[in-house]
């Protein structure tokens, strides 16, 4: 983004006539600290509230005390537990399956277009980025009937049908992949690789041995996010996957969301939110730790992850 | 024998050479000669489908099958305990002409899609099932165009919950329920809690007011007959109950469970519910109304009212390549000593009216007696392939008439437009 | 920076180094042209062409089910101008109680929850990218809190928000406080749909104030200070400066977004089913599919055709710049073979450099 400033035009301006400097630059700093005070309640409250009722008794499911009273593990029993008919456990895994196979395919396939996108000219270019990034508005829900029909006629929704979903979230992950990876693989030095190059490398070896490393961090983010929205990913996984208890692939964003109580009618509000916290609490740490990355990642696609 | 059939296939004559060598192989009766797997009503091993086996009751029941039937042995296969899941785990393998799935177990209210689909085998002729003291309403569910597609194994049926502490009788009929709503008023009560949201259940409380008044919402060939006066009498009743409060705003969110939590409360001094809030309310450590409510067949407009029904029937699937034996598997699971068995373990409403009479049963499920009387009034949710659009149309409509102030006459007149369409093409 | 920069090509390129390009380029990006054209287009065709076919009918006589046959565009009317068949032929306008009556309601509602929150988003969006460009102690922490709606999977969030929502939950209770009487946050038509909009705006405000926040950094200080000493008040600088400069990133977040909320599903689905004014045209996509494939195939194809438009304006007339093309490349050479800072390459090439 080019950053010229707009002139601004004094005479437009009106003088603000405040209060003293100091007591404003006061005032200024207590209304900053209470909004960062509002951003934090904002991002934390609900989830904290989860949290709190992840660890009540069933029978105290809605008392509104705000901090942990009635405390039990027994949720999270329930949330494991497979006499209910319920997979939670293999859910989980599932998740993680499904999770490391799209990120894994999706950044090897990425990684390739997206070091073509940045570094080389070719006829169609800017065309096939165009179609990419069509790609990634497209509406998941039209795909849903289709799909379903021809992975039906293949027997792609009985057995371990995984691949039934991570084929699809492949091709939704890759262009917000592609996309991150062409902006971060824009800002590295490649004059390095030309370098490389004269020096007698390959083209292959020169990005392999050179430019890898270098790309290790926009990698690594860009993986992160893929994985992320693979883990997070519902409408499709919901009509595709296979609830058979002997080859059950159900992830569990939509374990979660069909999560059956003792009785045929229970909404099991305190299981479900042990088995929300279970299935957020890594998400989250993964956020703490790679927060700067994130953030980097997020901002340089400019997309969703 | 043989020559019998012979002759027969003689006077049918050419066209009908191939119906009738099946029917020979049926003959082969035990032995192996048959026409083998192909011709689709041999003998040997099966695959029986069913929802998640939360109650424990199949391993037992196919265990002791296998046992008697060492070359005609049942492999069960789960499904998940969601009856949507469910639903769609069948189409796809039906669709797939899977003979791997010989006997599936369908939710009354999809039996005439699979029918109509063809893909359920009809218990007539050499399949021939017989319904003989079941409980009719549960034959009537598993028949469609006037043909037997599926055998009825569990039944359901809804109970109206009261207070015994507050009401001394339970109400016979919906007058007397509604006149009674002034006990609530004195405790501080609400009155009535059915499910009321926008959702299956609201079909079923709304098609029960209806068909209580003697409406119907499809005719036995099918076809919508939903816009009568008796179902402009149920559905004005539950509105004007609404209207004046007997049955408060929040119930627009209630399904089972928000109901039966309200109850135990002591929220509701009636509550209508399926046979499930039985032992929990009684048990369950936050119950307020342990030992102080009881069960009553629904209050109908004289007498009990239109239950509406719920349950399973077992149907063999017309892919299977052991028919025969699928029959005799769904004629052993729905045989008395069988079904007293779902009921002692499961605790699942059996469909053998005798059983509601066993001493030993009543002792452990002390509401049978008065299920017994639910189901025998009950209603088959409409038989319908069509049953999709047509729950679609009768929730809409019913909660726009109960909620939103629509007209009831509009509410049904739409209704009646709207499975019309359903069943001419979209 | 909010878009994928394409870096034009250093000027000190070889000619050598380029040889071959045109083709190695095609090859890399070969793989994720056949995935995009399994898993996307060949649905898409596919879907295109059923929805050209009636949905199976029922033959009256026999009661079974038998093919419809060709539909010609009747799948399209019944959706756009809700018609539906009548007993005997012909159609009327779809009654109440039909999918097909609740296109336009669909439509309107996604239409809303799409203004609604994406414009919520934006101002709060904003608000928060400003209050975290100050300096201030404890960043981290704050930035970690505002990641926290963002990473938990939005099947999480409803049920999340679905018991935060209950008639006895604790929304209710807070409300109370403020002698708001209890609504009903899941089953009164509008509560239930501000219910939506308040879950999503929780959940991806973050997104939009991070994207935010990264354009406000590449502001220069200088450019707030001369304005001060121009004595320029607070909403000049907002609108005359802030705004300007962010316009770009903005835009392409608002354009995700808003494409996000188009296709939205998850929420309220899983809050509402779709009940009480809340079904969205995914779910209604969904829901047909249940009735009638061909039909569903049609309603599709609406759908991702909406979606389409959509992007388009943004892109072409809102100023969503999502492919940054260098300085020079214009769109109508788009199909060029090269663009013109490939062809200024400088040297000749040394033989020797054409490895591989």
């Amino acid at each position: 983004m080019t950053t010229e400033a707009l002139p601004v035009t004094a005479g437009a301006a009106e003088q603000e006539i405040g209060p003293p400097p100091r007591r404003k630059d006061r005032g200024k700093a207590v209304r900053s600290y209470l909004g960062l005070a509002i951003i934090v309640l904002w991002g934390l409250a609900p989830f904290y509230w989860m949290i709190v009722t992840a660890f009540r008794q069933v029978g105290f499911t809605f008392v509104t005390t705000p901090w942990f009273t009635h405390t039990t593990l027994d949720n999270f029993r329930t949330a494991f537990s497979t006499a209910r008919g319920n997979h939670f456990g293999q859910a989980l895994l599932n998740s993680v399956i499904i999770g490391v196979a799209t990120t894994a395919i999706a950044m090897l396939i990425g990684v390739f277009a997206a070091y073509a996108l940045a570094r080389m000219q070719f006829r169609f270019k800017y065309l096939i980025l165009g179609i990419i990034l069509g790609a990634s508005m497209f509406p998941g829900v039209a795909l849903v009937s289709p799909l379903f029909s021809l992975f039906s006629n293949i027997g792609w929704l009985q057995g371990w049908n995984y691949q039934a979903m991570i084929l699809p979230d492949i091709s939704f992950a890759l262009p917000l992949a592609i996309y991150t990876l062409t902006a971060f693989f824009g800002e590295l030095p490649w004059d390095l690789e030309e370098a490389a190059r004269i020096d007698g490398c390959t083209p292959g070896q020169a990005f392999r041995k050179v430019m890898l490393p270098l790309a290790a961090p926009g990698l690594f983010t860009t993986a992160i996010l893929t994985f992320i929205s693979a883990w997070n990913e519902f409408l499709l996984a919901s009509q595709l996957s296979n609830s058979d208890p002997h080859h059950y692939t159900v992830p569990v964003t939509v374990a979660i969301a069909s999560f059956s109580g003792a009785q045929p009618h229970q909404e099991p509000y305190t299981a479900v939110m042990a088995a929300g916290t279970i299935v957020t609490v890594p998400l989250i740490i993964l956020v703490l730790v790679f927060q700067k990355a994130i953030v980097s990642g997020l901002t340089a696609g400019g997309v969703k992850g | 024998m043989a020559n019998q059939w012979r002759r027969g296939r003689l006077l049918t004559g050419v066209a009908a050479v191939a119906v009738a060598s099946l029917t020979l192989a049926g003959c082969g009766g035990g032995s192996s000669s048959g026409g083998g797997s192909s011709s689709g009503n041999s003998r040997g091993p099966i695959t029986f489908v069913t929802g998640k086996d939360n109650s424990g009751v199949w391993a037992p029941m196919i265990a002791k099958w296998n046992k008697a039937h060492p070359k005609e042995k049942v492999t069960l296969k789960e499904q998940t305990d969601q009856a949507d899941q469910q639903h769609d785990d069948i189409v796809q393998h039906m669709q797939a002409k899977d003979p791997g799935y010989d006997i599936v177990t369908v939710d009354v209210i999809w039996t005439a899609e699979f029918a109509a689909k063809g893909w359920l085998q009809p218990l007539t002729g050499q399949y021939k099932f017989d319904t003989n003291g079941f409980l009719p309403p549960t034959v009537k569910a598993a028949t469609y165009n006037n043909t037997l597609y599926a055998a009825p194994w569990a039944s359901d049926g809804g109970l109206l919950y009261y207070r015994k502490d507050l009401v001394k009788t339970p109400p016979k009929t919906l007058d007397q329920m509604w006149n009674d709503c002034k006990i609530a008023k004195q405790h501080n009560m609400s009155c009535y809690a059915g499910q009321f949201a926008k959702y299956e259940g609201l079909t079923v409380n709304a098609t029960e007011a209806m068909n209580t008044f003697g409406g119907q919402v499809v005719d036995s060939a099918g076809k919508p007959t939903v816009n009568s006066p008796q179902n402009q009498k149920g559905l004005q009743m539950l509105v004007d109950h609404v209207k004046n409060g007997d049955i408060p705003k929040q119930e627009s969110t209630f399904q089972e469970e928000q109901g039966r939590i309200a109850f135990e409360a002591g929220k509701f001094l009636f509550m209508r519910n399926w046979p499930y809030c039985y032992s929990l309310a009684s048990t369950e450590g936050s119950s307020k109304v342990k030992g102080k409510f009881a069960v009553a067949p629904l209050p109908g407009v004289n007498g009990p009212g239109a239950s509406s029904l719920g349950g399973h029937s077992e149907a063999i699937s017309t892919y299977s390549d052991h028919k025969q034996t699928a029959l005799d598997f769904l004629k052993y699971i729905t045989a008395p000593a069988q079904q007293k068995f779902i009921a002692m373990k499961g605790s699942l409403a059996p469909v053998r009216a005798s059983l509601y009479d066993d001493p030993a049963l009543i002792k452990k499920l002390p509401y049978l007696p008065t299920l017994k009387t639910a189901i025998a009034n009950a209603v088959p949710r409409p038989v319908t392939p069509f049953y999709p659009a047509v729950t679609t149309a009768i929730e809409d409509n019913a909660f726009a008439a109960l909620w939103q102030g629509k007209p009831v006459s509009a509410a049904l007149s739409d209704m009646q437009k709207a499975m019309q369409s359903a069943s001419s093409g979209s | 920076m909010a878009a994928a920069t394409v870096a034009p090509a250093p000027e000190k390129t070889r000619k050598s180094l380029r040889a071959g390009e045109g083709r190695r380029g095609i090859l890399l990006v070969a793989p994720t042209l056949v995935m995009l054209a399994v898993v996307i287009l060949y649905p898409l065709v596919r879907a295109v062409i059923q929805s050209f076919q009636k949905d199976e009918g029922l033959n009256p006589a026999t009661g079974m089910f038998v093919q419809g046959g060709y539909a010609g565009l009747s799948n399209y009317s019944h959706w756009l101008l809700q018609q539906c068949a009548v007993a005997g032929g012909g159609t009327q306008p779809c009654p109440e109680g039909t999918l097909g009556s609740q296109f336009w309601g669909a439509f309107g509602i996604t239409v809303f929850w799409t203004v609604v929150s994406v414009g919520i988003e934006v101002i709060l969006g904003l608000w928060f990218a400003t209050i975290m460009n100050r300096e201030f102690r404890g960043r981290g922490l704050v930035r970690a809190a505002i990641l926290v709606p963002w990473a938990i999977p939005t099947a999480v969030t409803a049920k999340l928000w679905f018991f935060i929502y209950a008639y006895d939950g604790v929304l209710n209770h807070i409300l109370g406080f403020a002698g708001i009487p209890p609504q009903l946050w899941t089953s009164d038509t509008w509560p239930a749909r501000m219910g939506v909009v308040i879950a999503d705006v929780w959940k991806t405000t973050p997104f939009m104030a991070l994207l935010i926040l990264a354009g406000l950094q590449l502001i220069s200080k200088d450019v707030y200070e001369a304005a001060e000493v121009d004595g320029a008040s607070r909403w000049q600088v907002f609108t005359q400066i802030t705004l300007p400069l962010i316009k770009v990133p903005l835009m392409v977040a608002v354009l995700f977004r808003v494409l996000d909320v188009m296709r939205i599903f998850d929420l309220p689905y899983i809050m509402t089913g779709g009940a009480n004014g809340t079904t969205s045209l995914s779910i209604l996509v969904v829901k047909q599919i249940r009735q009638g494939f061909n039909s569903a195939s049609a309603l599709s194809t609406i759908v991702f055709i909406i979606i389409a438009l959509t992007a388009f304006v943004f892109v072409k007339f809102l100023g969503a710049d999502v492919i940054q093309r260098p300085p020079g490349y214009t769109k109508r050479k788009w199909f060029r073979r090269k663009p013109p800072e490939a062809s200024q390459s400088v040297e000749a090439t040394p033989e020797g450099a054409e490895a591989a």
